[in-house]
């Protein structure tokens, strides 16, 4: 049988433990002294905070609940009506829903372009990955609602300028997480395509998207949820959709909160039926169309 | 009885993977359970180790039946009853020592291991086990930073680090190379007749199995087809094993360098 291995002999192996345990005690005090810096910072954070506060959370914190409570107490004393409200926004809610389709599939297609663009090994030519980066940085960094707010200011109000407001924003979110995913793609095919003589459309066709593909459409859906939600936000600015309902029913306060309950609802309902619909997708997408 | 496994079956869907198994152990040894890939061995090692459940029948442990185990009283059992994987399963990117440590997780606390308190001893303790097994220079590097024979060592570091009363280990050689597998396979002989503790491992190799083992059980579709002492696993046995035909050539299952013969014809008909 064979001679396991040559022993450090005791002076080495003396060395080996003294070096682990003075490793160990180090990373220990580390540890602690960040753990004392997060709790400090934390304490330290909600005094200032709380001293910024004009109302105080303290005194605040019992009133957290009103506004709920009276919302819900409302939509039960006036339920009858709940579907009523609910058929009538129903439109504004395809309105909304439509905005944050199209941007969602706009800003993804650009973000599958740019994010192809962004990723070292994949680029096709180095000095485009800071470039693009930047760009990806400016467009996630520059708010929705001020980019709307000016579209608005130049084109009118309606749903176009916060289609645009949000497809940028999506267009420069997804560029970073699609990069993110492409950097992680096995370059072997990649490499194998560029043997045959293939352009450099043709592998990232080929030999990256079929790998990324899955979580792609998952990012995207997710974002798409997401939009779902800025898009009814930005109606509050004047965008149109169930944003600008809601601001009314909120805005108009005690005897219309049936009507805010109901579009609540609407909201959440339609968030569920996407997030149901994107994980069957991408299930399907994963296991090739095999249950 | 020190292990007695009773009527153990495993069926995934209606795929059985281990069919009514039932042998017995009196006494600690060196038990090896060869067949070919897809027989059972690993299905039967996970269920013992409590990773996989089993559909029906006992294994009893001293006289308890840990396929019975649930919750705390199961993990202690696994703790008892420490596993070596094919692909050496560690944590890759920390240290050697925090891998043969994780041997002890089944007493620490989550709030210990979160904030990485581990007692001087254990510390000193995993250094000692490292020792043993010649690899003490390695403690303070990442695990993904070893060559794969150092990694199993770890591995079964981290298994000693447990003080097993049995270790199961589940095809341990087949991702080394010759060299590093002899050592590996050394190792676990040394510790079963040092320690004395019992040794269950799957092979996939006959020759590996007649070197090391003190008693073999062959399994074939799920079922025990061969249960023996080493000497009589002959090579009308090993058959029966692989389920081959007269074709059927031991040097086929071998580990070893020398006994694969070149096949001159195959590559000439693959290039013609």
């Amino acid at each position: 049988m064979a001679d396991i291995a040559a022993s450090p002999g005791p002076a080495a192996l003396d060395r080996v433990r003294r070096d682990y345990l003075a490793h160990a005690r180090q990373r220990r005090l580390y540890s602690g002294l960040l753990l004392a810096l997060f709790v400090a910072l934390m304490i330290v954070g909600f005094q200032i905070a709380e001293g910024r506060n004009a109302g105080g959370f303290r005194s605040g914190l019992p009133q957290i609940l009103d506004f709920p409570a009276n919302v819900v107490s409302e939509a039960w004393r006036d339920r009858a009506q709940l579907p009523g409200h609910m058929l009538r926004v129903l439109p504004a809610l395809v309105e909304t829903v439509n905005i944050a389709a199209v941007s969602t599939l706009i800003g993804a297609l650009a973000g599958l372009i740019l994010s192809l663009f962004a990723t070292r090994g994949l680029a096709p030519a180095p000095w485009l990955i800071p470039v693009v980066r930047r760009l990806s940085d400016f467009l996630r960094a520059v708010p929705e609602i001020v980019v709307a707010l000016v579209l608005i200011y130049i084109l009118g109000g309606g749903p176009v300028p916060a289609m645009i407001a949000i497809a940028l924003h999506t267009a420069g979110a997804m560029t970073k997480l699609f990069s993110e995913v492409a950097e992680n793609a096995d370059l072997k095919p990649v490499e194998g395509l560029q043997s045959v003589g293939a352009r450099w459309s043709q592998r990232m066709m080929l030999g990256v998207l079929p790998q990324v593909a899955p979580n792609y459409l998952s990012y995207a859906v997710l974002r798409f949820e997401i939009n779902v939600r800025a898009s009814a936000i930005l109606g509050f600015v004047g965008a149109g959709g169930i944003g600008y309902e809601l601001r009314n029913a909120m805005t108009f306060g005690i005897g219309r909160f049936d009507e805010a309950a109901a579009i609540f609802v609407l909201l959440f309902l339609t968030i569920v039926v996407f997030d149901q619909g994107s994980s069957w997708l991408r299930n399907r997408l994963v296991a090739g169309g095999h249950p | 009885m020190l292990l007695s496994v009773e009527n153990v079956t495993k069926a995934f869907g209606r795929n059985i993977a281990v069919d009514n198994v039932s042998f017995a152990l009196d006494r600690p040894m060196f038990l090896g359970i060869i067949g070919r890939s897809g027989a059972g061995k690993s299905t039967f090692l996970r269920m013992v180790n409590r990773l996989t459940d089993a559909t029906a029948g006992r294994i009893l442990f001293e006289g308890r039946d840990i396929l019975a185990l649930r919750g705390a009283a199961m993990r202690t059992w696994q703790a008892h009853c420490a596993m070596i994987f094919q692909q050496f399963n560690l944590v890759p990117r920390l240290d050697v020592v925090s891998n043969v440590l994780h041997g002890t997780l089944n007493r620490r606390s989550t709030l210990a291991t979160a904030l990485n308190l581990w007692p001087r001893d254990d510390i000193l303790k995993a250094i000692d086990i490292l020792d043993r097994l010649g690899i003490a220079e390695q403690a303070p590097k990442r695990a993904e930073a070893l060559s794969g024979g150092q990694q199993q060592r770890v591995a079964i570091a981290r298994a000693l680090m447990q003080d097993p009363k049995i270790i199961l280990a589940d095809e341990p050689i087949a991702s080394l190379d010759p060299m590093n597998a002899q050592i590996v396979m050394d190792t676990l002989r040394r510790i079963h007749e040092e320690d004395g503790r019992t040794v269950i491992a799957n092979l996939h190799t006959l020759d590996t199995a007649r070197r090391y083992c003190d008693r073999v059980i062959g399994m074939r579709a799920g079922r025990i087809v061969f249960d023996g002492l080493p000497e009589q696993l002959t090579t009308g046995a090993a058959r029966d094993i692989y389920g081959a035909d007269d074709s059927f050539s031991e040097s086929a299952t071998s580990t070893a360098i020398e006994a694969l013969p070149r096949d001159d014809q195959y590559a000439k008909a693959m290039l013609a």
